[in-house]
């Protein structure tokens, strides 16, 4: 463990070049992913500047804040700003793109300037997004269904879409670099089966994005095309079929959710090994979870549209494999479980996550199975139990394990430790605000109360004075990282190569790391988590 | 890579186009090639996103597509399709003179495969502007006449999916002539030598793909209905 | 894995000869295009033209020498395009149907 007379190392990635434009022009990806940090928190709060409008307006039956019109413009810009500019790059871009090199023992990804251009593009789609807000927003909700975003809108329906289409190109790249550099730049003796599970599903996630954005790329252009050409694809009044921009845009957007929870369970892997200092219990099992998460998802798209219009034969074989894609999930939630039993578990900040992780994951997951059968799905769909829903895995899941990867891998990015007791403080206050916010969500849901509406019957405003209540205590643990993170860069204790004794490449190597990230090329000779006690001679 | 425990790879003469966080110009060569393939591979789900809505609707309309695609001059569709057929064989032999070295003839495969892109490009204008002048464009504000009414309002979903489809394949040829250009530059600048060509093989296996989206448009779109009207 | 076989150098008669199948596999397709096969003629135009464009692939994009990771990458997208293709076909097909099968 870290002690004071641990020094930074004199060179490392973050003094090497010191001026702006060595860090606008890098192609070090330890940069690109700070980078990518500092957008990626900036866009979070813009969705979540949405979210308070939002939780605002519900805190009355009422439609009194926001017109209808207006209030259909907040929950889009929600929706597209934390589904594409934070949800899905989050993870992937800070912590793969840090991360994956360093964890197989590579010098840098296979495609370091490939990697500077994702973020730029990644940069001009959210300049594209921002302008729609600016010029009034997107109304269509962040689906953009047919015909009413081709035809019947009258916001910013362009631009938005552009700059989402834009954005997509930012994640085929990154996937693409991704499973270029897990398959060529692996260090001599890291087979696939040693890689750490955080690697195998960032290899997974990868896989999604370069088969899946392709699609909402395509399907974007067509409702451009509609909407700039007067192009009829989707329009009834030539023929045009609106469910097939509903099957377009759905098989993309539901392996998406995908290319969201993934990530964000890599990390889970990795903070529970290092936690509970034991081997991932059933690595196979997780590292191939991964992969049959990512294929068996692209096969259940037809369950966002079980009330549009599709077959009910079709709609059975939706249902059945949308049961099925649950299985990987629960998988891994075993193992993980199983790894912590009868280990010798250390309740430090980073476990909070897991814990609040595993917890809040199995609540969503488990709704996600209400709603796969059709049956219940009729009741619920376009109410507030979907809404609950997708926050418990996007956000109980995602953001926990996101933060739980920001705290856990914050030492070896920045070289210093944070306050730990206000890391597991803010934890706590995340998980209570979180629960309060959404869990009246699946009440009100289930009674009825639609989802995208501004206004709602007076017997549903107790349940959504919570919600908003719990919302503002939300916010302040998502703020309290920010100062205790911020202070940690100038007043925190020096945290030396392994502050946690964890097994990986990545605390092989300084913190902060020298930009070629090893003094040496590692030669691996150990399996993925060797815990307790590495094998003698391990640490290069 | 490498199989062996390998350390700093100072020791080893540099090709100077071999990237520093690499061991070898195999291994850049090799995850360059991978990559373009991974790219390619996202342009096929791309175009087939558009392709579901054109086996969809045709489907459902087969008679106003058979009619609308025999009304589409098949002579220039059929120069084309020779056209970029010519222009792989000249971009496989581009990549073939970069294998063996000769500077010259590269350069020569490179701006006669430039030349026929670009003529290419030329037969669609014409043939965009043709359709034009029929009243064939459904859209832009612009009357559309069909010759027989009855399937006009569908036939102008083919006429949407003809534009998307062939104007998406002529924007991916204009990025094809942009990068055959800068190849051009690279061959004549010496940047490229029998060791690194990976570039060219690249650029060549993006004109490929290109070349065999439009051996699908040809038949799909051209050909509908020729055996029933002979347009 | 050192893979030398990436470097390999195709003969110019294997490209001229590919050409010629190409574009005598372009005519045939026009000629099938005017005779009325029915049924027959989107499957033989189809066909001729998954040939043509597995022709390219082997020789032009050189995938028949190649590393197998490169088959895999191509064989992976053409069959994700077919999940598309097929499922939704599945709903489309099927939407007439007013009981199960």
């Amino acid at each position: 463990m870290s002690s004071s007379t641990v020094a930074m190392p004199p060179t490392h990635y973050l003094n090497n070049g010191l001026t702006l434009k060595s860090w606008l022009f890098t192609k070090d990806h330890k940069r690109i992913a700070l980078l990518y940090l500092v957008a990626v928190t900036f866009f979070f709060m813009v969705g979540a500047a949405f979210a308070v409008a939002i939780r605002l307006e519900l805190a009355t039956p009422a439609g009194d804040l926001l017109s209808d019109e207006n209030y259909n413009r907040v929950f889009t810009m929600h929706g597209v700003m934390m589904v594409f500019f934070f949800l899905i790059p989050a993870v992937p871009a800070i912590l793969g793109n840090f991360l994956i090199p360093l964890q197989i023992g590579a010098k840098d990804l296979a495609f370091p300037k490939l990697n500077l251009l994702s973020f730029y593009i990644y940069f001009v789609g959210s300049l594209f997004t921002m302008y729609s807000i600016v010029s009034g927003g997107l109304d269509t909700g962040w689906t953009f269904y047919t015909p009413f975003s081709t035809v019947a809108s009258t916001s910013a329906v362009v631009p938005a879409a552009l700059g989402i289409f834009i954005n997509g190109f930012s994640g085929i790249l990154t996937g693409l670099n991704f499973i270029v550099t897990i398959h060529k730049m692996r260090a001599p003796g890291m087979t696939w089966f040693r890689l750490p599970l955080f690697v195998w599903a960032h290899y997974a996630t990868s896989l999604i994005q370069v088969l899946g954005t392709p699609v909402l790329a395509i399907t974007i252009v067509l409702v451009a095309a509609e909407r700039i050409f007067g192009f009829g694809l989707f329009n009834p009044a030539v023929g045009g079929d609106p469910v097939l921009f509903q099957h377009l845009f759905w098989f993309y957007s539901h392996p998406a959710v995908y290319i969201m929870i993934l990530p964000a369970m890599g990390i889970i892997s990795e903070l529970v090994a290092a936690s509970a200092r034991k081997q991932v219990f059933g690595y196979t099992f997780v590292a191939f979870a991964s992969i049959g998460i990512a294929v068996i998802g692209f096969l259940v798209w037809g369950h966002h549209m079980f009330v549009s219009g599709e077959s009910v034969y079709a709609a059975l074989v939706f249902s059945v494999l949308s049961f099925i894609v649950a299985v990987p999930s629960a998988v891994k939630v075993f193992n993980w479980i199983a790894t912590m039993y009868r280990g010798s578990v250390s309740w430090e900040t980073p476990m909070f996550y897991v814990a609040g992780f595993i917890g809040l994951f199995a609540i969503g997951g488990l709704t996600g199975l209400f709603l796969a059968s059709m049956g219940l799905d009729v009741h619920l769909t376009d109410t507030y139990f979907i809404v609950a829903h997708f926050h418990y895995v996007m956000v109980g899941g995602t953001i926990m394990g996101y933060l739980g990867g920001i705290h856990f891998w914050w030492p070896k990015i920045t070289g210093r430790m944070y306050n730990d007791l206000l890391g597991r403080v803010s934890a706590v206050v995340i998980f209570v605000g979180f629960n309060l916010t959404f869990f009246p969500q699946f009440v009100v849901g289930y009674l009825g109360m639609p989802r995208r509406y501004h206004a709602y019957p007076e017997e549903f405003q107790v349940l959504n004075v919570l919600s908003s209540a719990g919302a503002s205590v939300l916010a302040v643990g998502y703020l309290m990282p920010l100062f205790y993170l911020a202070y940690s860069l100038k007043y925190g204790a020096i945290a030396g190569d392994n502050p946690h004794g964890a097994v990986g490449l990545e605390w092989n190597t300084t913190s902060p790391p020298p930009t070629e990230n090893f003094k040496t090329t590692p030669v691996v000779t150990w399996e993925a988590y060797e815990y307790p006690t590495p094998v003698e001679g391990h640490v290069v | 890579m490498s199989n062996a425990a390998s350390v700093a790879h100072d020791e080893q003469p540099h090709h100077p186009r071999l990237a520093h966080h690499f061991e070898s110009l195999e291994q850049q060569t090799d995850s360059s090639l991978f990559g373009m393939w991974i790219f390619l591979a996202t342009e096929i789900l791309f175009f087939g996103g558009a392709l579901m809505a054109y086996m969809i609707y045709r489907r459902w309309y087969p008679d106003a597509f058979a009619l609308a695609s025999s009304h589409i001059a098949i002579l220039p569709g059929a120069i084309n399709t020779a056209v970029l057929i010519i222009s792989s064989l000249t971009m496989a032999l581009a990549v073939h003179a970069a294998q063996t070295g000769e500077r010259r003839k590269i350069l020569f495969f490179i701006v006669v495969t430039m030349i026929l892109g670009a003529a290419f490009l030329g037969i669609k204008g014409y043939e965009y502007y043709e359709k034009y002048a029929e009243g064939f464009i459904p859209g832009l504000g612009l009357e559309f006449r069909f010759p027989e009414p009855e399937y006009a309002k569908n036939a102008q979903i083919f006429f949407s999916i003809y534009f998307v489809l062939t104007g998406l394949h002529a924007l991916h040829m204009i990025v094809g002539l942009g990068l055959m250009t800068w190849m051009f530059i690279w061959v004549k600048d010496g940047v490229i030598d029998t060791q690194y060509y990976a570039p060219i093989e690249i650029v060549g296996l993006y004109w490929h793909f290109v070349d065999i989206v439009w051996i699908f448009l040809f038949p799909l779109l051209y050909l509908i209905g020729r055996h029933v009207h002979h347009g | 894995m050192a893979d030398h076989s990436q470097h390999h150098i195709v003969p110019k008669s294997t490209y001229y000869l590919i050409f010629t199948a190409l574009m005598l596999g372009t005519g045939l397709t026009w000629w099938i295009a005017t005779i009325d096969l029915g049924a027959m003629n989107n499957v033989i135009m189809l066909s001729i033209a998954v040939t043509k464009a597995t022709l390219v692939i082997l020789f032009f994009m050189h995938v028949k020498y190649s590393p197998k990771l490169t088959g895999t990458v191509i064989i992976g997208a053409v069959f994700w395009l077919l999940i598309m293709l097929v499922m939704t076909m599945n709903d489309y097909f099927t939407r007439d149907w007013l009981h199960f099968g």
